[in-house]
């Protein structure tokens, strides 16, 4: 406890360094795996080699892929963006997949019901496909949130400043607080920001809160309808 | 005036012929029952009409205007949709679902709403249900639904794909007389897909019967084609031998009771 309250300025200097990483890193994965699992659900054949070829980035190594980066781009080995475009590519390879079966989750009838009342093809996209596949969309986000948070700490060992140097600087100087905070700081930003995303999912998909009430409502209707 | 089949047909990319060579008018303010088994092409042909299908020879015309010359958008906007079972935006709460085609052709949300809660009484339902999701209602209150968005924009032209395909027998019959009842007082130019041939019976002032390919098996008023079935696949499609369908009368007590074929006595003779 000592050890943290003499380095808060410190750790919290760390703290925002790593969202300010994880965030954009999430967002940008975002966008690209949206994109690419369009591409994938529109035209199937080229979809399938290019979602294989992402998944296959996620096999690259993380150190390895921290040195490429910047060489291909000429951008500095020690800059956030550097990491940022790292874990974009290690986000966009787990979530194009999902991106595709969120797509394909879209019930046919539907998009085609909203075609015949005459949605534009924009309009099918923003008002019918991207709120119907939204759910599974989320559940991938979750997914590529946690690991991206976690995935920050790498950043430490080429010196791009997050709460993984916590856990780098710890080991070196055998500070044990300093590991327990960093540990335990990366999983707290993990957990709030899946809590927010649960929240905003919730919020954004009202037509999914169904109650129990409501299914047995629905029998009620019938009969009623019925009796009328 | 009205809609025009003109020597339509659909041969799929696969090389499935969905129809062949149909033609036919459907005049303003009458339902066309287009009835077959699957496979029978019939709604192919009811979707050339709002363009979701081109046909690959002959034309569809809308009060004399090829629809290909017409914007494809713009012109479903026009039509009326009825679409099969689970086509509702599950999305969207039950007034907005009815208000969608207001909405995309600029009326302000506000006054589309207060026009679909109206739309909603119409078709029977409590407009209290518009706060709610399709999911939450029943199967027969959703193609109520359907039938509300797909009058909101007081189109003339309705098509309808086997709308009540879905509902239990006691319900779709329901739906369909509101159904007849709503078409008296509206007048719409209705193109019904139905493979029910009650139902195309009920509500078509016109019926056609569509062989697999969507070759014509015959056309023509109920009574026509009940009373002179063109071949044997008509008068077994229509069930023209069907027990129920052969009524004859007997005197009981002064009165003429009308019996069908197992003996049961179904009604009495005005």
């Amino acid at each position: 406890m000592t050890w943290l309250e003499a380095n808060r300025s410190y750790v919290l200097d760390m703290l925002l360094q790593h969202v300010q990483i994880a965030v954009p890193a999430v967002l940008i994965s975002i966008v690209a795996a949206v994109a690419l699992g369009r591409l994938a659900w529109r035209w199937r054949r080229v979809g399938a080699v290019v979602l294989g070829a992402t998944s296959l980035l996620y096999s690259v190594p993380a150190l390895p892929l921290l040195i490429v980066i910047p060489v291909v781009l000429s951008i500095p080995l020690r800059s956030d963006l550097n990491l940022i475009i790292a874990l974009a590519l290690y986000g966009t390879a787990l979530l194009a997949g999902t991106a595709l079966d969120a797509f394909r989750s879209v019930d046919p009838r539907v998009r085609e019901a909203a075609e015949a009342l005459g949605h534009s093809r924009a309009g099918i996209w923003w008002k019918v496909d991207l709120p119907l596949s939204f759910p599974v969309l989320l559940s991938g986000i979750r997914v590529i949130t946690v690991s991206t948070v976690s995935l920050v700490t790498i950043g430490a060992l080429v010196g791009i400043q997050s709460l993984g140097n916590l856990l780098t600087d710890g080991f070196q100087r055998g500070i044990h607080a300093e590991i327990v905070t960093g540990i335990v700081l990366t999983i707290l930003v993990a957990v709030v920001l899946d809590v927010l995303l649960v929240l905003v999912g919730a919020l954004v998909t009202p037509w999914r809160r169904r109650t129990p009430r409501a299914r047995s409502r629905r029998r009620a209707d019938d009969t009623a309808a019925v009796s009328a | 005036m009205g809609i025009e089949f003109r020597g339509v047909s659909k041969t799929y990319a696969d090389g499935t012929v969905a129809v062949t060579d149909f033609s036919c008018t459907v005049p303003s303010h009458s339902t066309l029952a287009l009835v077959g088994s699957s496979g029978s092409g019939k709604t192919t042909l009811m979707r050339m009409v709002n363009r979701m299908v081109d046909p690959s020879a002959g034309t569809v015309l809308i009060d004399e205007r090829d629809v290909r010359e017409l914007d494809k958008v713009a012109l479903r906007r026009s039509i009326g949709y009825v679409p099969q079972a689970g086509g509702l935006l599950p999305h969207r709460r039950v007034v907005d679902n009815v208000a969608t085609v207001p909405v995309l052709t600029g009326t302000s949300r506000r006054t589309a709403r207060a026009d679909a809660l109206d739309l909603l009484a119409r078709v029977g339902l409590d407009p209290a249900l518009g706060r709610r999701f399709p999911s939450q209602l029943s199967g027969g209150q959703q193609q109520r639904v359907a039938v509300a968005r797909a009058l909101a924009a007081d189109p003339h032209i309705l098509l309808m794909d086997e709308p009540f395909g879905a509902v239990d027998p006691i319900v779709r019959r329901d739906l369909q007389d509101q159904l007849a009842e709503l078409q008296a007082e509206l007048g719409k130019t209705i193109v019904l897909v139905t493979h029910d041939i009650d139902e195309a019976f009920r509500l078509g002032d016109q019926v056609v019967i569509l062989r697999t390919g969507g070759v014509v098996a015959q056309t023509g008023t109920p009574q026509q084609i009940l009373a002179e079935p063109a071949d044997d696949f008509v008068r077994d499609f229509v069930g023209a031998d069907r027990a129920e369908r052969r009524l004859t009368t007997t005197e009981v007590d002064g009165r003429r009771i009308v019996v069908d074929g197992d003996g049961r006595p179904v009604g009495v003779l005005a």
